[in-house]
């Protein structure tokens, strides 16, 4: 399975990558190697085994359900672009 | 035929129910409603970078209980997936929930439908139930030119509720929902309020001709009360129905309901929305629930109200309707049952009567929660005994009952015995009061025995009167109608 242009510009899209016509072009021979392993593993046999979720073969903690976490508006706010009112400033959403 | 006879309708729901816990989903930042913004969003939540996720076990425990009530498989193992999408009020680039494998398989919620008229109960299956956080919150209000961002929200841990597409109208959407609604809150993981967000629907609504295969759907997002629910998917029903008419095409969408204007409208979405790209998350191990973890939850559920209902008709002898009202909220049937050991199982249709009458109206009244009422179970049981034992009038409970509500006194045989209230059942008592009032209105008298029931009436209300609304009514009919020979 290869990618064609227009696949990588859509995934790139998609995560939110702004990429050149040259470095499409790099991308998509990168990506085909990535996806040719992926073939190579995709032709072992694995008819019986169950998926796999993780590489480590061990289940999740979990914690008690306690507020630990204090308020730290004002630290956090300090590094962020824009604030006011407490609100964090984003470029304008379109909805 | 009606236009709409020729038309089958298909309907599924996701709810999004807020869990009631402490801290959020994957972090130790708070979840009460109505902090400042950004108050309680910790570094987590905003997504700073080399943070990790850690579970709430609260937030399975709620998953385990919600599947044990409605009957579904529990997943002894479930993974947690990324949902990836771009929007600021997700600061990750990806929502953390689950996609192949959720915590809650199956199951389904009974509610009752009347299509033709003759209520029956139907099942709506319940394809999946899954754990996922909520997104932060966008105010579109200008901040010059931009959008602010409150990310309180964010990480608030929410059960995913999805339905099979098993629901055929407006109305058995909205029994689904209210009936989802009463069992959430009644096992106690969500408080149910819709105004705050925290119990959100959005419907899958299709149409077909009878017999042909699934119309394509659209999808109504985020109807936060069931009368918007109702609306919606009228409106909708409505729309698709004209589009196919005049021969256009439904196109798959997600739409928005407008509640200005009771109409639905596509939201512009961008291309490749639905393109979620989900992969198990690296952060988050398999999340194991052992048996023996569900047997604790287990032991831990209250009632569900399907028995709770079923055992009200059969200990108190209470009809399908009465038993039905009293269980649509916990605090509510447990009040009624505390009332009835109070006041004997024999009175228990008086006790419903009082807390489905009396009680209702005035909380409704009054814009009250069963919870904050001022008259206990134990003082309502007080009241119902006196009216069973023939001691007060129900005009006179009502009077007393009120005096509970005010807090005038602890209990009911105070205020009988303060404002002398006991009824007058003692024929001896009332009879001469009888000869009195028969004597000075003979004119009445003539009046009934010439067949006016209207003049028995204004007979038994001056008897009422000149003993102050004490005599027992019932008691005073049938001593008058003798004396009248009626």
């Amino acid at each position: 399975m290869s990618l064609t242009p227009d696949e990588v510009r859509r995934i790139a899209r998609l995560a939110r990558l702004e990429i050149s016509a040259e470095e499409t072009d790099r991308t998509r021979e990168q990506l085909n190697g990535i996806l040719a392993f992926i073939e190579q593993l995709q032709a072992v046999d694995t008819a019986g085994v169950e998926p796999m979720a993780h590489a480590m073969d061990i289940v999740q903690r979990l914690r008690s359900d306690a507020v630990t976490e204090p308020d730290r508006r004002e630290a956090f706010q300090a590094i962020a672009p824009e604030t006011e009112a407490g609100l964090y400033l984003v470029p304008k959403v379109i909805e | 035929m009606s236009r709409e006879a020729q038309w089958e309708v298909v309907i599924g729901l996701e709810t999004h129910a807020q869990l009631q816990t402490r801290s959020k989903i994957f972090s130790g930042a708070a979840t009460a409603f109505g902090a400042e913004p950004n108050r309680q969003a910790c570094a987590v939540d905003i997504a700073l970078p080399g943070v990790l996720p850690v579970l709430n076990r609260e937030a399975v425990v709620c998953a385990i209980k919600f599947g044990l009530a409605v009957g579904a498989q529990i997943a002894p193992r479930s993974i947690f997936a990324r949902k990836n999408y771009f929007y600021p009020d997700l600061p990750k680039g990806y929502q953390i929930s689950q996609y192949e494998i959720p915590v809650v398989l199956g199951g389904g919620v009974a509610i009752k439908v009347s299509p033709d008229g003759t209520p029956r109960e139907k099942i709506v299956r319940l394809t999946r139930a899954h754990l996922e956080e909520d997104a932060g919150k966008s105010l579109h209000e200008d901040f010059h030119g931009k959008t602010g961002i409150d990310l309180n929200r964010a990480g608030t841990p929410l059960l995913e509720i999805v339905t099979e597409p098993d629901m055929s109208s407006s109305a058995e959407a909205v029994a689904y929902a209210k009936a989802l609604h009463s069992l959430v809150t009644w096992i106690g993981i969500c408080d149910g309020n819709m105004q705050e967000g925290s119990f959100r629907c959005d419907a899958n609504v299709s149409v077909r001709r009878p017999g042909e295969p699934l119309g394509t759907r659209r999808e109504i997002k985020n109807l936060n009360s069931f009368r918007f629910l109702q609306q919606a998917i009228d409106y909708e029903i409505q729309w698709q129905i004209n589009e196919i008419e005049e021969g256009r095409k439904i196109q798959q969408a997600t739409v928005l309901f407008n509640p200005d204007t009771g109409e639905t409208r596509a939201m512009r979405s961008k291309e490749d929305a639905h393109d979620y790209r989900y992969f198990p998350d690296p952060d988050l191990l398999p999340l194991e629930i052992t048996p023996a973890w569900i047997d604790e939850v287990k032991s831990g559920l209250p009632e569900l109200p399907g028995a709770m209902r079923a055992r009200f008709e059969r200990d108190f002898g209470l009809n399908a309707y009465d038993a039905e009202v009293l269980t649509d909220e916990l605090a509510k049937a447990r009040y009624f049952e505390t009332a009835v050991a109070g006041a004997g199982a024999a009175n228990a249709k008086l006790c419903a009567n009082w807390v489905m009458g009396e009680i209702a109206s005035r909380l409704n009244a009054e814009q009250r929660e069963f919870a904050q009422l001022p008259v206990s179970a134990a003082q309502l049981a007080g009241v119902v005994a006196r009216i069973a034992d023939g001691t007060i009038s129900n005009k006179m409970a009502r009077e007393v009952f009120d005096a509970l509500w005010n807090g005038e006194a602890a209990d009911a045989d105070t205020v009988i015995a303060a404002r002398g209230l006991k009824q007058v059942s003692d024929a001896s008592a009332i009879e001469p009061i009888i000869e009195e009032v028969l004597a000075a209105n003979p004119k009445s008298v003539e009046e009934f025995r010439a067949g006016k029931e209207k003049a028995f009436n204004a007979l038994v209300g001056q008897i009422m009167k000149t003993t102050k609304g004490k005599a027992n009514p019932q008691q005073v009919n049938d001593l008058l109608r003798r004396k009248l020979g009626a």
